[in-house]
């Protein structure tokens, strides 16, 4: 099936006369992990929440799963977002979050959600806030993965986790990528993409410069590494990274 | 992939429990307010009722003991009364800006918004879903308690000493005191909607809650109906009186300036009394039928106290058309510009 996740045509978005995303045509197909990389400031969020349709575009447009408008009900169906520093709300408990999602979504996966909490050992009751760092984005992560998306949108998953944590959540969202999930994910932190990415786009100043599969860019750039390749592509255009 | 079925939005009904579940602390702050002053009118009404009750039974009725019953009663009543009457001034800015304010502002100011808008239920219906049911609960909850305030205060205008289109007293009875509550919440939304900060949002909620208040009782009340203008003397007991003034020939004269020119002509030929055989030979007149009778009139512009009802139903209907464009406003914004 050669789905595209995302396909923006002449995709923008201007936030008072700043343009924080411009001219961004770009299609990703689905069955990856795709990562999108850049520095802080690219429009990393930015292309994310229009992916979601929480944004609406300053100029052009962008379908996801397959033609479906971003931030259609369509859309939203197929679609679990993770935003960044996970906010959950933090005076709920994860069976009220688990009770809330089941209620705003049309399929959710009760059995899938509680006994990936049992396993994680989060308790179901106690307020969200009270959980460490690392039990916030897993309960998030859970939730979202509980109502089988084709899509998983994670905007800086794991900026704010320590290494254990770090990796404990990757290895989640490799597995559900394992399982047929398509998964975007943002980060500016290059090294944890190595081990998961099979998609890049890289952005800077609100500009899509790169987007391939790692293997083909790797190839045609003759980089040993996903952050070589970046770094090297951002030092080769210096306008695309100094202000 | 191509081929779209358009799924059936999920039902209204899921929206409930996530309503209740986050707003019942707030739901609750609205009770726990209006129980409290409840659990106080309640006992001092039925005192209250049960003194005026007494004060009227008195026969008779112009005996020195039972005008001093009378007075009494004024003297111990009046002032508490007076007190919850201020106090009752503030509870719909309250209940609007606590209840109202948090609704959108909250999700916006910790972010939440981001999960609950890409549920899948569609962030206008999830903002519709819960504005529309908390506004209905705090509108009847202060409904339900104007009436109880209606009941405590009714012995003042039986005695006479307070009418009901007093403004002072109008926008806490009938639909009057619901219908400012729910525009105080419909305020708080589109506060909490445009600020997106909670305390911000509650702060010029009660701001502009306060402005409009002001603004209704000084100068919008008096146009709900054209006022009757009238040369009698005798103005019926219920009427909201706005101005007086005086005439003779083609001359105006304020009721003030006439009142200054009679105090310096008493001043200048009052009689000075000496003993009770002289008290008892000064003439005393109705000064103004004596003016009446010698070319002049007085005029008297007034609402009468039978346009409390009309008052009332006009009040409440621009305020509920207030609140419904503010909640559209709310709604329509939450559909147009999210993060």
């Amino acid at each position: 099936m050669s789905m595209n996740i995302i396909e923006a045509s002449g995709l923008g978005k201007r936030y008072g006369g700043a343009w924080a995303l411009r001219d961004c045509t770009l299609e990703v197909p689905a069955g990856h992990v795709t990562a999108l990389v850049g520095p802080n400031g690219a429009g990393k969020s930015t292309l994310l929440n229009l992916a979601v349709g929480l944004t609406e575009p300053s100029a052009g447009g962008v379908m996801v799963l397959g033609g479906r408008p971003a931030g259609s009900p369509a859309a939203l169906d197929g679609i679990a977002f993770v935003a960044q520093d996970t906010p959950l709300y933090k005076n709920l408990s994860a069976a009220d979050m688990m009770h809330l999602t089941r209620n705003l979504t049309r399929h959710f996966d009760q059995h899938y959600a509680q006994t990936r909490l049992h396993e994680l050992g989060i308790p179901l009751k106690g307020k969200a806030g009270k959980l460490s760092g690392g039990q916030q984005a897993q309960l998030a992560l859970t939730l979202a993965l509980a109502r089988h998306p084709m899509l998983l949108v994670l905007d800086e998953p794991v900026a704010m986790l320590d290494p254990i944590a770090r990796h404990d959540f990757m290895a989640t969202v490799l597995a559900a990528a394992g399982d047929g999930v398509s998964v975007l994910l943002s980060s500016h932190v290059l090294t944890e993409l190595e081990r998961v990415a099979s998609y890049l786009v890289l952005l800077s100043r609100g500009q899509v410069r790169l987007a391939g599969t790692v293997d083909d860019l790797l190839a045609s750039h003759r980089q040993a590494g996903l952050e070589e390749l970046a770094l090297a592509y951002l030092r080769e255009n210096p306008a695309g990274v100094t202000k | 992939m191509s081929a779209l079925t358009l799924p059936a939005p999920l039902p209204w009904r899921r929206m409930a429990w996530v309503t209740w579940r986050h707003h019942r602390l707030a739901l609750a702050a609205v009770a726990a307010l209006l129980g409290a002053l409840s659990g106080y009118l309640w006992p001092a009404g039925l005192q209250l009722h049960h003194a005026y009750a007494a004060a009227t039974a008195c026969h008779p009725a112009s005996s020195v003991a039972c005008q001093t019953m009378m007075e009494n009663f004024d003297g111990s009543y009046s002032s508490p009364a007076q007190t919850i009457v201020a106090l009752l001034h503030v509870v719909p800015a309250l209940i609007g800006a606590f209840a109202g304010a948090p609704v959108l502002a909250r999700e916006l100011e910790t972010g939440t918004f981001r999960y609950a808008w890409t549920l899948g239920f569609g962030r206008w219906r999830w903002t519709l879903a819960k504005l529309v049911p908390l506004a209905i609960v705090v509108t009847a909850a202060a409904g339900v308690f104007s009436l109880l305030f209606s009941w405590y205060f009714q012995p003042f205008f039986a005695e006479g000493s307070r009418i009901p289109l007093d403004p002072e007293l109008f926008g806490l009875r009938g639909v009057a005191f619901a219908a400012w509550t729910l525009a105080a919440f419909a305020m708080g939304a589109l506060a909490g909607m445009v600020i997106r900060r909670v305390v911000p949002a509650i702060a010029v909620t009660l701001a502009v809650y306060a402005g409009l208040v002001l603004g209704t009782t000084l100068y919008l009340q008096q146009h709900y109906a054209t006022p009757v203008i009238t040369s009698k003397l005798a103005v019926p007991a219920a009427a909201w009186i706005m101005t007086q003034w005086w005439t003779r020939g083609g001359i105006t004269v304020s009721q003030g300036t006439m009142n200054q020119v009679i105090q310096s002509t008493f001043e200048r030929i009052a009689p000075v009394v000496h003993s009770r055989a002289e008290k008892a030979r000064v003439v005393t007149v109705d000064l103004p039928q004596y003016l009446t009778q010698h070319g002049y009139a007085q005029w008297t512009r007034y609402q009468p106290g039978s346009r409390f009802w009309p008052f009332q139903w006009i009040e409440g209907g621009w305020l509920l058309a207030l609140s419904v464009l503010l909640i559209g406003a709310t709604v329509w914004l939450v559909r147009r510009r999210a993060a």
